[in-house]
């Protein structure tokens, strides 16, 4: 690395492309050794500085970020005649919880949620059951072509659902599965590629010498996954869970080719169509409570497994 | 081989081939999976991409016709055109996530608060956060034109216009997306180690040489991994389309081609000439990924 250069750096660098401000106790271990001199102080001094206008501007951002999704909130609780109010109200005068009581009647909300939670807790319960008895073959057990299998799944992460979705499509029409929720189950419970990949990494690091041992005490295979693997691999399977149950949750491709019947629509299409049918009569406060009540059960999921769910991704990531 | 020296390897090569069995047993369901639900669709679509198809009667084999009419098709050509435009929002956004995450890995209070606030938008559903922009682009109401009144800018009225829906889609796109990468960078960051810093500290390098020369360096991974899933995912942008521009907007200009495929497919039932859109889209995403993977292998022998 060409970091030899004996150029001094521009002094006042922005605070926050600094990376060494990112090193944990590093100023003060500097300002330690020569506390005496000012270049110390304002070191230190300068870093508590860019921290302030760090926050600053991450605090401009949060307001950005946050910012729509409280205006949905808002939204939800105003009178029809307050969203056309100037200057726009933040906080609704009169506060119409009203709205929160007559979308339920005004369109299919409840089925919606109901199709959903159907669809995506039987595809990640289902499926994270399956994809771990494969992660465990793939990672401890042998088995020829085992590497070209599992190649061959990986491979196929890098076909777009678009491009297999109208075969697809057509086989569940000729079997009579459109218009039900079977299209959107049954594919998912067959596994789930991404987090086979991600079990079989977390497998690595289980010594061989465990399941070696308990196969010299007779136990069967199934018998060492359950009592063995299972647990050894709960954590990082409840983090792929969730965030597998999140996307299905979410999906609205698939389920906008499969489901006409409003009554049997997944909760993203109930919302969709809510928007299109109430836009044109402007009921917006009625629009963002949908919206807002299908954001609410991931966002409590999220708050609740923030840190799981957050360790789980950055881990993802940087694996990848 | 004489038999008396591996007397136990018939017992054994019945343990393996049990022990194959089994394995084989427990990966059989992704793979039928596999079969089913991916490479016979893919197959068939390939298939189905030389054939006129309604999806009513039989494919009837009618060539490159379909190839052919896309290179002719305008609505074709422009969806495609309005995929590549709204992709430069992945440069944007890498920017910014990463500028984030220098900021969160500084040593502060509440970097944990504003990494789970700029988390939010990623968790959340697209379709609601497609509804509740749709709102917020509103021209005469909506919250992004209020704000900018704030400022004494009169918005457009975004969603409308075909010159602000593209940039419009971008911004919320780019909204969306920042925690995730910005998570990402922020992982890969705090495993650089730290000697590096020190060493080129003493050496005299600035923070910018610091950050070209160290930093960026070590978290090219990251840049590369979130660079092909950005392309992969933005070139089927579908869902925002679908909600907030149900026609594909002003004179086309915000109709993606997964959007497209979808309309030929299922509203128009040309199911053929969808497949050959699709197969194409298949293709651009491969020949991207397999360049990206060279392009990060020849950047891998740059760092060591």
């Amino acid at each position: 690395m060409s970091t030899s250069t004996s150029l001094p750096g521009p002094a006042a660098a922005a605070p926050l492309l600094d990376p060494q401000a990112g090193l944990p106790g590093r100023s003060p271990v500097r300002s330690g050794r020569r506390s005496n001199t000012p270049a110390a102080l304002s070191r230190t001094s300068r870093y508590k500085l860019g921290n302030l206008l760090v926050t600053l501007i991450l605090s401009l951002g949060a307001i950005v970020m946050l910012g729509p999704l409280v205006w949905t909130f808002s939204t939800s609780l105003k009178t029809h005649d307050a969203i056309f109010a100037l200057p726009p109200q933040w906080i609704p005068d009169p506060v119409m919880w009203d709205n929160y009581v007559r979308v339920w009647s005004a369109g299919p909300l409840l089925s919606g949620i109901r199709n959903s939670l159907i669809v995506a807790t039987t595809v990640t319960v289902i499926g994270s059951l399956t994809s771990a008895v494969a992660a465990f073959a793939f990672a401890k057990m042998k088995m020829p072509f085992k590497n070209a299998a599992f190649l061959m799944l990986l491979a196929g992460l890098m076909i777009p659902f678009p491009t297999i979705m109208i075969p697809q499509f057509m086989v569940f029409a000729e079997i009579g599965w459109v218009d039900t929720l079977l299209p959107l189950i049954v594919p998912g419970l067959f596994g789930n590629i991404i987090m086979i990949f991600f079990l079989k990494q977390y497998l690595e690091n289980v010594p061989d010498s465990i399941i070696e041992a308990a196969k010299l005490d007779g136990a069967s295979y199934l018998q060492i996954f359950w009592r063995l693997i299972f647990p050894a691999i709960r954590p990082a399977m409840a983090a792929q869970f969730i965030l597998w149950f999140m996307a299905v949750w979410n999906d609205y491709l698939a389920p906008i080719i499969y489901l006409n019947t409003p009554e049997k629509q997944t909760l993203q299409l109930v919302i969709a169509s809510f928007n299109a049918q109430y836009a044109s009569q402007t009921d917006y406060p009625l629009i963002m409570a949908a919206s807002f009540i299908a954001l609410l059960p991931v966002l409590i999921v999220f708050i609740i497994f923030q840190r799981q769910i957050i360790e789980s991704v950055a881990l993802t990531g940087g694996k990848g | 081989m004489s038999t008396e020296v591996l007397r136990s390897k018939p017992r054994r090569s019945r343990l393996h081939r049990r022990e194959h069995q089994v394995a084989l047993l427990f990966i059989a369901i992704p793979l039928i999976g596999f079969l089913l639900f991916t490479l016979y669709p893919l197959l068939y679509s390939v298939y189905a991409s030389f054939t006129s198809w309604n999806g009513l009667a039989a494919p009837k084999f009618n060539g490159l016709d379909n190839y052919i009419k896309m290179w002719n098709d305008p609505y074709f050509l422009k969806a495609m055109w309005n995929t590549l435009f709204m992709m430069i929002g992945i440069p944007i956004g890498l920017v910014l996530s990463m500028a984030l995450a220098l900021g969160l890995n500084r040593k502060m209070r509440g970097t944990t608060f504003f990494r789970t606030v700029y988390y939010v938008p990623v968790i959340s559903s697209i379709a609601a956060i497609a509804i509740l922009w749709q709102w917020a682009y509103n021209g005469d109401f909506g919250l992004v034109n209020q704000v900018l009144d704030l400022f004494g800018i009169q918005g457009p009225n975004w969603l409308a216009d075909k010159d602000t829906v593209k940039p419009a889609l971008i911004i919320m796109a780019t909204w969306k997306g920042l925690g995730y990468s910005m998570l990402l960078y922020l992982a890969a960051l705090q495993s650089v180690p730290r000697y590096l810093y020190e060493a080129a500290s003493l050496d005299g390098a600035g923070t910018w040489q610091q950050f070209r020369n160290i930093t960026m360096p070590m978290v090219r991974p990251v840049t590369f991994f979130l660079v092909v899933t950005s392309i992969i995912g933005g070139s089927q942008i579908f869902i925002e389309i679908n909600i907030m521009t149900p026609l594909g907007g002003p004179e086309f200009s915000s109709a993606s081609i997964v959007w497209y495929i979808w309309r030929q497919a299922f509203n128009n039932l040309h199911m053929g000439y969808a497949s050959a859109m699709s197969i194409v889209l298949g293709l651009v995403i491969f020949v991207i990924t397999v360049i990206q993977f060279r392009l990060n292998r020849r950047n891998q022998f740059s760092i060591d």
